[in-house]
């Protein structure tokens, strides 16, 4: 045996926050949310959070033991993935079809970038684009909240086979002579139909029988909680929520008959529950101060311009992918001043000593991107002939 | 592979490892990544990915084969214009070729018989490989090639037949109640199909480099 001796320059100090501290905090703050999920759909919510749960895990758990996956299943990482897939599933989904969702989750989302740390997308954004381009019909079925009997029977739809088409929803509420009852979510009514939710009623998710997601203020509450413990940085949902409440009221300024209020934008659809927990997923997110202004603007805009101008109803899960995928450029562009460097009277950036990306700063690596000295003055002169 | 191949004599096995190369070793869908335009568009169905491989197949090796040919005749500074031209008739014969055996596959593949022409796999066995060889190993190369080719669309029109479709080389396999899942016969699906299988490779070499560092630490210890 021999003991280990670390060295490594200063700070010395360890900070208290792990990956899995981190993680089982967003895994307590989520509980609410997935409680009134479970409160609002009875059995077959719960059932979809346990298969989506356990097929990231799984999924999770073969890659980590294949030795191509780094991290592991206690860092509770997959199981936010899993929890937040079942949270954007309409929740008659059919169970085979999340478990699909979970896996690829992973598997595309996570694995085939390295694991934990590597993704460039959010996984479980990446398992819920799946399923919504694979199942464009499943995903856009959804059922009622506070239906009589949720706690004692299954929507038939989520028992669907494996591989096989789920019964219809419509047949199922109209056999128990519900059909009068809302199915679809108050985007899609408002997208297609022209009908307009109140926002008080879409800010509880309590009143009626809305076919909606878990309650945005309690998300809100829930978030501002980890964002109290700094498990969360609060500038990607302000910002994200800043700017699409800017868009929709400029075009309801511009429009009020035609465009909907500010406030139904916001707590309509998933846009809460992706500004608190999806773009604020520490891998795939800028980590500079101006860079989650930058980001998030860009979500809440996207957001928008999708939700009015697209052919779904729902935009923010593209806006949020799109998001994760100009981060790396938001970083570049968005880089701190270091001190010393910057001040009243001298030339910002031009002609500038210090590295574009210092590796403590970007997680690219310095070594990438720092011009390299050129030690040899005359270089050897290349036979044309062979290189061509 | 080699090891166990019937094969004895030197010369025959040199062929048949310069056959055996592009199906599994050097695999231009899953290993060299090249040609990628078929490998996505045309592997809706099986069916369709095995007329796609046999077509570049054929193509491959006439042309490997002529280029190999004529490797001391064609000037260096002409070859790759030479190549294409050469490669460009094979794709004529092919196509019309396909035309003449069913209207309906031509019609499925569309344009992409004539983009073998462009495919980086035909030119890139030419300027590698056919150019520096003599016929003989050069033909059997690039039929390799081919039908590494064909098995890696096949893999990849595979899959998403059975997903997409619930059906393989067009028998169901599921029954009418079949869920089909939709982006799979789009193109994303063929990224996801590929990305897959590259994935899978990926952890069957892992697994296979750590059995082979375990199997000479071994060695070592029982060496020492």
């Amino acid at each position: 045996m021999s003991a280990t001796v670390e060295i490594r320059p200063a700070p010395h100090i360890k900070g208290p926050r792990s990956v899995e501290k981190i993680m089982l905090h967003v895994v307590y703050s989520l509980l609410p949310v997935c409680a009134f999920y479970i409160f609002q759909y009875g059995i077959s919510a719960l059932a979809m959070m346990l298969v989506a749960v356990a097929a990231c895990l799984l999924t999770e758990r073969w890659f980590i033991t294949t030795g191509t996956q780094s991290g592991r299943l206690g860092d509770f990482s997959a199981t936010i993935t899993g929890l937040l897939l079942a949270l954007t599933l309409p929740p008659g989904f059919p169970l085979w079809m999340g478990f699909v969702a979970g896996t690829i989750a992973i598997v595309l989302g996570k694995a085939i970038f390295g694991g934990i740390g590597h993704n460039i997308f959010n996984p479980a954004l990446v398992g819920r684009a799946f399923a919504q381009a694979a199942f464009p019909t499943a995903i856009a079925t959804y059922t009622p909240s506070f239906l009589p009997g949720r706690f004692t029977e299954f929507i038939p739809s989520s028992l669907a086979w494996p591989l096989m088409t789920p019964p219809d929803a419509a047949l199922w509420l109209k056999e128990k002579h519900l059909d009068a009852l809302a199915g679809a979510t108050p985007l899609a009514k408002w997208k297609f139909e022209g009908i307009l939710a109140n926002a008080q009623d879409l800010l509880m998710s309590l009143s009626g029988h809305m076919a909606v997601g878990p309650s945005p203020l309690l998300i809100l509450l829930c978030g501002a909680y980890l964002a109290f413990r700094r498990y969360m940085d609060w500038r990607i949902p302000t910002a994200i929520l800043g700017s699409a409440a800017a868009v929709a009221w400029t075009l309801y300024a511009v429009n009020p008959g035609h465009y909907p209020s500010p406030f139904f934008m916001l707590f309509s659809g998933g846009l809460i529950l992706g500004a608190v927990y999806m773009a604020t997923d520490m891998v795939t997110s800028p980590v500079t101060p101006r860079g989650m202004w930058i980001y998030g603007a860009l979500i809440g805009l996207l957001t928008v311009v999708i939700r009015y101008y697209g052919g779904l109803p729902e935009g923010v899960m593209y806006a949020i992918l799109i998001g994760n995928a100009a981060t790396p450029l938001i970083e570049q562009i968005s880089q701190p001043t270091p001190f010393g460097k910057g001040g009243i009277g001298k030339p910002k950036r031009r002609g500038a000593s210090y590295p574009l990306n210092p590796s403590y700063i970007s997680r690219e690596e310095a070594a990438a991107v720092t011009p390299k000295r050129q030690f040899l003055k005359n270089k050897p002169k290349r036979d044309s002939g062979s290189m061509s | 592979m080699s090891a166990n191949s019937p094969v004895s004599s030197p010369a025959a096995l040199r062929n048949m490892q310069e056959f055996m190369e592009g199906i599994w070793e050097r695999n231009p869908v899953f290993v060299m990544v090249l040609g990628m335009c078929p490998t996505m568009a045309v592997t809706v169905s099986a069916m369709n990915s095995i007329s796609m491989g046999l077509a570049t197949t054929f193509v491959l090796a006439a042309s490997c084969w002529l280029v190999s040919v004529m490797r001391h005749m064609i000037p260096k500074e002409v070859r790759i214009a030479t190549y294409i031209v050469i490669i460009a008739t094979f794709v004529t014969v092919v196509e019309y070729a396909i035309q003449a055996i069913s209207l309906e596959m031509s019609e499925a593949l569309g344009a992409y018989i004539e983009l073998i022409v462009a495919n980086c796999l035909v030119l890139g066995r030419a300027e590698a490989h056919a150019a520096k060889n003599p016929p003989m190993p050069a033909m059997l190369n690039a039929t390799g090639m081919g039908l590494g080719f064909t098995v890696g669309l096949t893999m990849i029109g595979g899959v998403r037949e059975i997903l997409g479709n619930g059906t393989l080389l067009g028998i169901s396999l599921f029954g009418p109640n079949f869920q089909p899942w939709v982006v799979m016969v789009l193109p994303p699906g063929g990224f996801f199909v590929m990305g897959s299988w590259l994935l899978l490779f990926a952890i069957y070499r892992a697994r296979k480099d750590r059995n082979n560092a375990a199997l000479a630490a071994q060695g070592a210890s029982h060496g020492a």
